[in-house]
Order: C-alpha cells, then sequence, then structure tokens
C-alpha cells in the first residue's frame, strides 16, 4: 500500500434483509483516502451513499445480511477486529462520524457542554472538569462562544447546534471524520458559515473528511476528490477539478447539467426516468435504462476503468479503443 | 399539451392579487391576564402580483415565507392589512365565496409525501376536492381527474388511479400534489418549497412541469423558496423576505446581476455553485443570526449584521421602499 494512505477500503459491499428481497445498497466499493484530504461522496436519495458511510464505522442497523470487504486504517485492517477492540480503537477514537440530522438528536434535557464533552468521559475516562474545558476548545474552534457550553438545545440556532454536533465529532481528534448530510437542512447563509468552519478545520488540524452529500453544489466547497456513487457503486471517482469541469461519466454530466447555476442563463436539464431499485438491480450497467449515450455493450456489467488522467469510471464508453 | 386555455373566469385587470401592509401576528401563550406578547410572522408586507406571473418569495426558515402564504391561503386569519383577490377584500367574503377563493387558489405543499393521506388512492385523492366543491357527477369527476393526471403527465391515468403515495417516487407524489391543486383550475398556485424535499435530477423536471402548466393557463404562480439558483429559472420577479419583512422586489436576472439590499448581497454571495476553486475560498457571510420576531430590533432588521449601518438611522428608523433602480425596490437606507 502507498505511504499516506489513510485508509483504504477493498470491495466493501452492504446488503439488507428486506421484504422485498436483499437490497444492496453498497454494491463493491472500493477507494483509497489520504491524510489531510476530503472526499465527497455524492449520491441521490437511496444510492447507498449514508450506508456506506455507517458500514465503515460499523453502525449498522440488524437487518444487515452481509457485509464483506476489507477496511485498512494506516495499513492496519480494521475490518478484521472484534467489535469490541473496534469500539475501543477506532469508533469515535481515529473515526468519527456527524450523522444526517444529528443536530435534531441532541439530549433536550442535558447541557450541550456535558454532550458534546461525552466521547472523552466514555473513551478517555477524563474528569469531567477535564473534558468540559476541552470542549470549550473545540467550541471555539468550530465558532461558538464558550457560554454556550452550559445552554440546552432548544437555546441554539439550527446552525449552532450543526455546529455542536460537529464539536461533538471533534473533540478526541480523530484522523478522519465522516460527516453524512451536514449542511442539507440549513438555511444558505448558515450552510456557509458551517463549510467555512469545515474548511478551516482541514487547513488547521489537517483532519481527513468523508462528506456525503446529495448536494453538488456545497460539496464543491471542500472536495479535493469526488466519488459519484448510483444505485449502490462508484461510477465516477476523481480528483474535485476534473470531476467538476470535465465529468467523464454519462451520469455525471448529467447530473452536472442538472443544477441550476445562478449566473448562466441556459436553463438546468432533468435526468428522465429513476434509478433502479436496489432489490432488483439492471443485469448490465445500472445507469443503462436512462444514458443517452447507451450501446450494445451495455447489457454486460462494466467495470471500473481507469483513464489516463488517473480517474475512474464505470462506463463501456470508455474501454479500451473508444477512449478519445 | 392542451391549447392554451384561460381557466379564469373573472377576466378583469392585470393584477390579480394585492396585498397591502399584511400583518400575520401569532400571539404568545398568555401568562394569566397579561399578554405575553407576538411572534410577527408577516409584518406590513404588501405588493402585487399579476395574471400569469411567476413570482418567487427567498428567504431563510423563520423568515415569514410560509406564514405568508398560508395567510394568503386563507389559513390564517391577518391581524391587519388587506389581501385582495380580483378585485375582493378578502375579509369581506361570506362563508360560500370564501369556499370558492379556495378553489381559486391551489396549493403545493413542501414534502408530498406528507400532503398526501397516505390511506387514499390517487384517484380519491384527486376526487375529495371535486367532492368539497359539489360536483357530484361520478363521470365529470373522472373526466376532471383523468384531466389533471394528463396536465402532470401521469399517463396513462388508469395506472396511477388505484395506486396509494407509498407506491409513487417523490417525483410522481409531487405530481399527484400538484394535480390536486390544479384540479379546481384555480387562477393562482401557491407552491411553498416544491422540490426542496426532491433529488436534484427531478428537480427541474417539476419546476419545468410547473412552467408549462403555468403558461398554458395564465395561472399566477407563488413560490416559496429558500433556493435563490433554482427559482432563478423560472420565476419572472424576486421578493427577497428578511424578518417577516419584503426588503427587496425585482426582476429575476436584474436582482441577481444588482442586488441592492445588503442582505440580498448576502445571500447571493452565499449561493455555492458547482466549482472546484470554492474549496480555496472561504465565503464573507454576515456574522449573527436572524433577530427574534417577537421583540425585533428597532429600525431596519438587518442593521445589527449589516455591514453598511449608518448609525443612528439605520438603528432607529425603519427604512421605506425606495426605487434605487426603474423597477427594482429596497426597503434600505443606503438608496435614499
Amino acid at each position: 500500500m502507498a505511504a499516506g494512505n489513510l485508509l483504504r477500503v477493498d470491495d466493501f459491499c452492504l446488503f439488507y434483509r428486506t421484504s422485498g428481497g436483499i437490497g444492496r445498497a453498497v454494491d463493491g466499493v472500493s477507494f483509497e483516502l489520504e491524510r489531510h484530504q476530503a472526499m465527497v461522496v455524492l449520491g441521490e436519495s437511496g444510492c447507498g451513499k449514508s450506508s456506506l458511510g455507517r458500514g465503515l464505522l460499523r453502525l449498522l442497523p440488524r437487518n444487515v445480511e452481509t457485509c464483506t470487504g476489507r477496511i485498512f486504517l494506516d495499513g492496519i485492517e480494521i475490518s478484521a477486529f472484534t467489535d469490541e477492540r473496534f469500539r475501543s480503537e477506532v469508533q469515535w477514537v481515529r473515526i468519527a462520524m456527524v450523522m444526517q440530522a444529528a443536530m435534531n438528536a441532541l439530549n433536550p434535557v442535558v447541557r450541550v457542554g456535558e454532550q458534546v464533552a461525552e466521547p472523552l468521559l466514555v473513551h478517555r475516562g477524563w474528569s469531567r472538569a477535564r473534558a468540559l474545558a476541552r470542549a470549550a476548545e473545540v467550541f471555539s474552534l468550530v465558532g461558538i462562544s464558550a457560554d454556550f457550553l452550559r445552554r440546552y438545545p432548544f437555546e441554539l440556532s439550527g446552525g449552532m447546534r450543526q455546529r455542536a454536533v460537529l464539536a461533538m465529532a471533534l473533540i478526541t481528534e480523530p484522523d478522519l471524520v465522516i460527516l453524512d448530510e451536514p449542511t442539507s437542512a440549513l438555511d444558505v447563509l448558515t450552510q456557509a458559515g458551517i463549510m467555512n468552519v469545515l474548511k478551516r478545520i482541514k487547513r488547521e488540524l489537517g483532519t481527513s473528511f468523508i462528506l456525503i452529500t446529495h448536494d453538488v453544489a456545497t460539496s464543491s466547497e471542500i472536495a479535493d476528490r469526488v466519488a459519484l456513487m448510483y444505485a449502490g457503486q462508484f461510477v465516477e471517482l476523481a480528483g474535485a477539478a476534473d470531476f467538476f469541469l470535465r465529468p467523464a461519466h454519462p451520469y455525471a454530466k448529467l447530473l452536472l447539467a442538472s443544477i441550476p447555476r445562478l449566473h448562466q442563463e441556459k436553463r438546468p436539464e432533468f435526468i428522465t426516468g429513476q434509478p433502479p431499485s436496489l432489490l432488483s438491480l439492471p443485469a448490465g450497467c445500472r445507469f443503462a435504462p436512462r444514458c443517452p449515450s447507451r450501446f450494445g455493450r451495455c447489457a454486460e456489467n462494466p467495470g471500473l476503468m481507469t483513464l489516463l488522467d488517473g480517474r475512474q469510471v464505470r462506463c463501456w464508453l470508455y474501454a479500451e479503443g473508444l477512449q478519445q | 399539451m392542451t391549447a392554451k386555455t384561460t381557466w379564469t373566469t373573472d377576466s378583469g385587470p392585470d393584477s390579480l392579487l394585492e396585498v397591502r401592509d399584511l400583518r400575520t401576528w401569532f400571539e404568545l401563550r398568555r401568562w394569566g391576564f397579561l399578554p405575553a406578547g407576538f411572534v410577527r410572522a408577516v409584518d406590513e408586507v404588501s405588493f402585487e402580483l399579476r395574471r400569469g406571473e411567476a413570482v418567487a418569495f427567498v428567504g431563510e426558515s423563520g423568515s415569514g415565507k410560509s406564514s405568508l402564504a398560508r395567510t394568503l391561503l386563507g389559513l390564517y386569519q391577518p391581524t391587519g392589512g388587506e389581501v385582495i383577490f380580483a378585485g375582493r377584500n378578502l375579509q369581506s367574503l361570506n362563508r360560500a365565496e370564501q369556499l370558492h377563493y379556495r378553489a381559486r387558489v391551489g396549493y403545493v405543499q413542501q414534502d408530498p409525501y406528507g400532503a398526501l393521506p397516505p390511506f387514499m388512492s390517487v384517484g380519491r385523492i384527486l376526487a375529495e376536492p371535486l367532492i368539497v366543491h359539489g360536483i357530484s357527477s361520478r363521470a365529470e369527476r373522472r373526466r376532471r381527474i383523468n384531466e389533471a393526471l394528463e396536465e402532470v403527465r401521469l399517463t396513462p391515468a388508469d395506472d396511477f388511479l388505484p395506486k396509494f403515495p407509498h407506491m409513487l417516487s417523490g417525483g410522481q407524489q409531487q405530481r399527484v400534489v400538484i394535480a390536486r391543486a390544479l384540479i379546481l383550475r384555480p387562477a393562482m398556485i401557491i407552491a411553498d418549497e416544491p422540490v426542496s424535499m426532491l433529488d436534484a435530477s427531478v428537480r427541474v423536471e417539476i419546476l419545468n412541469l410547473l412552467h408549462t402548466i403555468r403558461t398554458s393557463h395564465n395561472l399566477t404562480l407563488a413560490f416559496i423558496t429558500h433556493d435563490l439558483a433554482t427559482v432563478r429559472h423560472f420565476a419572472e420577479r424576486i421578493f427577497v423576505m428578511y424578518a417577516a419583512k419584503v426588503v427587496e422586489k425585482s426582476e429575476v436576472n436584474e436582482l441577481v446581476d444588482r442586488p441592492q439590499h445588503p442582505y440580498s448581497q448576502a445571500l447571493l454571495a452565499a449561493i455555492a455553485e458547482p466549482d472546484p476553486a470554492n474549496a480555496d475560498r472561504v465565503r464573507v457571510i454576515p456574522g449573527g443570526e436572524p433577530p427574534s420576531l417577537i421583540s425585533p430590533p428597532p429600525g431596519c432588521r438587518f442593521h445589527p449584521r449589516c455591514p453598511h449601518a449608518i448609525p443612528e438611522l439605520c438603528d432607529r428608523e425603519m427604512p421605506p421602499e425606495f426605487e434605487p433602480r426603474p423597477g427594482h425596490f429596497a426597503a434600505c437606507w443606503l438608496h435614499r
């Protein structure tokens, strides 16, 4: 493995048992994440991006059918750890997560400071006073005054609650923070404020991020790399500049064309059709039924192909001989 | 698409809806006999909507845009001011006229799944308003339902009539909501965040649909939204709301290119577009948060956050509406 890689994920699969059959939420995802990097996992609802995030941290519901694949953190295979060891050495110690809508899941009857300091009490066995002093430091890092430590969640605005939840993830100084839709329920100005905080943390603390989102525009605020997910698979994995300026996969092109731009006269366009059900996936390329450039070969399942510029694309258009 | 048919029977002047000094205040829970105060959800808002135009009310959560929508729909009683629809003052309507008014104004809710009763089939959901409004002939109802489903492109209609909301995708659910808003052939549609719950690739499809329906029936469309970038392509005018007031009104391109109110300027500067250069950019955003609507600050409500606030003016006197450029209004002392 290349030196400097913080995280490596090999062929990660996560299937659920449902009343309608097996739902293949994450179907063979592989990637590497360097230190100080932010990778965005971009996808529409139901593509499996949240399952991927939770799966990496082993925060799984009970109806998991299979969860396979190898995960390495700093070269150590954490997927081989027992649950006990994983909890004490990885969860919230090396990898923390901000869950979707976590800001609404704060305990309403416990002061915010206590909740933010809790990981230190649980995982490090710190004294309450020491943990609260550390919480005050992290609060200033995310841009909340330390006075708010003594407040209750209802006394904080949405933006401040989101910052508090972020502080909770950062308090153990993890190497990697997984953020699941951290800004999607927030107003535009508040969103911009949170993204500013994330940028500062990335620069000052060197924390790595995996940002899971459906919001293409906001994702460009922090992405070094973008993984576009469709129906449980990565369909494109590219550097941010390549992805946003020169998308390769037909889905990536259409998705970017569907995003309205403020200073552009051209109307955004929509993608016809719907993503397939994860319970009954089409045999070949999963995007083919909606793809304007599909051709005969799309009936076969395309693998990820590496292009000359290093990006990976799951599309037959980029198979040898067809590459421009 | 059907030929251009105007459902509006009350043909009249160009203006469809006029709102003057509208206030919707909610009283806080009393403490004994003492009134505890009011939440000023909509506070002295005035504007006019023309027939057939699309206007977007843009603001952050808590700016009063949804309260304004619900007041216009007649779901909230205004505390003061006037709403005049097709020449009639809403407060002067009797019960029968109110019912008629509700048929003239359609409502598209934000969360389609929440807005559709889960135990009713699509056919039943669409029949309900017709029954309430006295269309007793089953054949006539059936014809109107088919027409509405065709309008929102849920065809063939027979496939969708027996389906329940959970059997439909988010986009299809929102189409049913739109069909329900259209079924009484309104003159105006109020759409409260019609696409915010949908995926990016579906949003544009729904907005295109609303656009087509609006132009083919000369409907007035009022979008309530927080998403300037999306609505910019689908509205003709934009009204910016902040702390229960409309602070800026203008034609869309004019507003996007030359925002006049410091709040609109901040809002536009905060909108992200998919651009890798964003990663190296720290956005300048005004400090602080929107004020309490129970005790709003004196003077201009944006002055505590405004980088251009003029001392002893903005913090004392409420700015009136100025017209810095033709047809472009801003409630800001910088334009006095």
